[in-house]
């Protein structure tokens, strides 16, 4: 029982990098081609529509997993700190990038995680393939209105359209995106130099209760399951399909795989429930805890607790 | 919807977790009490299912695609306290291992989708459905509605917590320092997107799931159906007729707009004021003149209530025959909610005294 979720939760390590690593029909394949290959053959018009599909920033994750494993493993500052102290730490840094009302303190914190990835040997094109591309997508679309429709001192305006642009609208874009990506990258830095498992179990320190942690352990190692069933279902559908499905169809065939989906899991959950029962479960959660906390863990949290307690004593 | 870290206040964000928090103590309890041992397993793997199936890509009429969040379907199979559990999980799994929505902003993202989204799908779920049979279409159409409605509430609730932050916090010279717009641009800039695509994703999803659930795995559906009658349902069939002429009605209500003059006896406080609908008035009162003044009791009551939708066109509405077919959408659907309601009340009062049945 001792190592009952400890086992769980570590297996998510050895497991994960199957998916990407080929075995598993991928996105690519789903759309009738296989990873990083040719098309087989060309796909119909209309059912070339994806229709499940692990989004372009899930499956970079997944392989990331494997790399991660990989960069967690290296000899860096940030790997070689206890994954409480990186966690707690990591923790209190992203609360300090949203309590900031200073673009220059958004901009030196900023450049803290770029030295803090380069100490940890993370190559900075990976950051920004991962994090800041991605941030900046999606968080700079929302802020664009923001210099146009913010009221305050107009400082420019646009040629033809005469809009007026604000100081104040300017300023708010910059903390919106300063801080969307200043604690992404904080956080995608937790994440990359600390096994996942070691995440999870680092959480009890946080006060989070053990049967969470047991549950967030075995939720990320069934949501590959779950990814890798639901792919291999659709491929099984494919490949007894001739000719184009109309949209309604294609509805239907989604609602009746999320049910199918839906009775496989819960046939799952009695599953792995009796194999728990017949392993000794009885309720109770235990986690090996092997982690040790030395003088320089306690030196990097006090360090990180230091930022936001700065920033708290200067904004008062 | 995930809403990332830097757009709400460190305060909205600890506000947030207080609300949510009181919620995942009392889910923990039940879903521990009722489950037992079979508690963390279920969770873990539902919480999974949530996480997948948002990545089912359902084609839309239009041409578009749109995914649905999964908390009609979680929350119609487990009850409202297991899928608030499970729906946070997921939103956790997706904020701390995907940067998939903040981790500051977990909080808020666990209550707008997982406590309240649960919450709203389920009891609209179950006030639609009231007792009818486990494979009527009442419970597909209760489904349907439920998720579209929880994944709106949610976005508005995701709305609203970014609207009020350039309310409370500036810097010095007055730039919002979090999420910039105020609720009169984020609530329909958030709404507009919800109340289509990402609405429709989740009514097609969760009505189409209950029905495939009807057809081939009904023991599914009980959990959430303590009431449900036996026997096979005949109520869609019998009343489509009766459905399909409610609809064509409101379709038909602008109508009203050809209509001259105003209704007889349905004057306003302006139409005693103005000569052209005094003599609209008198003409239609077989020539009898209004009094002069306005009537003392007519002024004096006309503020008392002043009506949400004013002519049956709301304020944003520049097509009245849309202001209209919306009037009647609205003022029908609220009317056949009352109903359910008094029902399901009436229903239950005849089940706790079983004499008087």
């Amino acid at each position: 029982m001792e190592g009952e979720k400890g086992t769980a939760a570590d297996a998510n390590a050895r497991n994960t990098p199957l998916w990407p690593a080929g075995h598993l029909p991928l996105e690519g394949e789903m759309a009738g081609r296989p990873e990083g290959g040719a098309p087989l053959q060309k796909p119909h018009r209309k059912t070339n529509r994806r229709l499940f599909r692990a989004p372009s920033h899930l499956l970079h994750a997944l392989t990331h997993a494997m790399e991660a494993e990989d960069l967690a493993g290296r000899d860096g500052l940030l790997q070689s700190l206890d994954p409480r102290a990186k966690l707690a730490g990591t923790l209190l840094l992203i609360i300090a990038a949203t309590m900031l009302h200073s673009l220059i303190g958004l901009g030196l914190l900023f450049a803290l995680a770029v030295v803090l990835a380069l100490a940890s040997h993370i190559p900075l094109t990976r950051l920004m393939k991962q994090v800041w591309l991605g941030v900046l997508a999606f968080t700079g679309v929302i802020a664009l209105p923001s210099p146009f429709l913010v009221p305050g001192k107009v400082v420019a305006a646009l040629p033809v359209l005469h809009w007026t642009i604000t100081e104040q609208g300017l300023r708010s874009a910059g903390f919106l995106i300063g801080r969307a990506e200043t604690a992404a990258s904080f956080a995608a830095l937790l994440v990359l130099t600390t096994s996942w498992p070691h995440v999870m179990k680092a959480m009890r320190s946080l006060g989070v209760p053990v049967a969470v942690v047991a549950v967030l352990g075995m939720t990320h190692r069934y949501i590959f399951v779950l990814m890798t069933t639901a792919a291999q279902m659709m491929e099984a559908r494919r490949a007894r399909q001739l000719g184009p499905l109309s949209p309604a169809d294609q509805r239907r065939l989604i609602a009746s795989s999320a049910g199918v989906l839906l009775g496989k899991t819960l046939a799952m959950a009695g599953d792995v429930h009796m194999a728990m029962i017949a392993r000794g479960y009885r309720g109770e959660v235990r986690l090996i805890d092997d982690f040790r906390f030395r003088a320089r863990d306690g030196v990097a949290l006090f360090l990180a607790a230091l930022v936001p307690a700065t920033i708290f004593w200067m904004q008062r | 919807m995930h809403i990332p870290d830097g757009y709400l206040s460190p305060s909205t964000c600890a506000v947030t977790f207080a609300a949510a928090a009181p919620f995942w103590y009392i889910a923990s309890r039940k879903v521990g009490r009722m489950l037992n041992t079979k508690a963390v397993p279920l969770i873990s793997v539902v919480s999974a299912f949530c996480f997948t199936v948002m990545m089912f890509n359902l084609p839309l009429p239009g041409g578009t695609t749109g995914h649905a969040v999964g908390m009609g379907i979680a929350a119609i199979v487990l009850g409202p306290w297991a899928a608030m559990l499970a729906i946070s999980i997921a939103l956790l799994v997706q904020a701390v291992f995907f940067g998939d929505g903040g981790i500051t902003a977990f909080g808020a993202n666990a209550l707008n989708m997982a406590i309240v989204g649960s919450l709203v799908a389920y009891g609209l779920y179950r006030l639609i459905a009231g007792t009818s049979p486990l494979t009527s279409g009442r419970r597909v159409v209760a489904g349907a509605i439920a998720g579209y409605a929880a994944i709106n509430v949610s976005a508005l609730m995701a709305a609203i917590e970014f609207g009020i932050q350039p309310l409370f916090f500036h810097d010095a010279s007055g730039a919002p320092l979090y999420a910039p717009y105020p609720l009169s641009i984020a609530v329909p800039a958030m709404m507009l997107g919800h109340l289509t695509f990402a609405g429709l994703a989740e009514l097609l999803i969760t009505g189409g799931l209950v029905a495939y659930l009807q057809r081939y795995d009904a023991d599914l559906l009980k959990a959430t159906a303590p009431g449900a009658a036996a026997g096979v349902a005949v109520s869609w069939k019998a009343t489509r007729r009766l459905w399909a002429g409610l609809a064509a009605l409101m379709i038909a209500s602008p109508l009203g707009l050809i209509a001259a003059g105003t209704a007889w006896g349905e004057w306003g406080v302006e139409a005693f004021q103005n000569p052209q609908t005094r003599a609209e008035i008198a003409a239609a009162s077989h020539n009898i003149a209004p009094p002069e003044g306005v009537p003392a009791g007519l002024e004096k009551l006309s503020s008392f209530w002043t009506a949400p939708i004013p002519d049956y066109a709301p304020a944003f509405m520049h097509s009245h025959a849309f202001g209209y077919i919306l009037s009647a959408l609205i003022g029908g659907g609220l009317i056949i909610l009352t109903f359910l309601a008094l029902s399901a009340l009436a229903g239950r009062v005849r089940r706790e005294t079983p004499g008087a049945a």
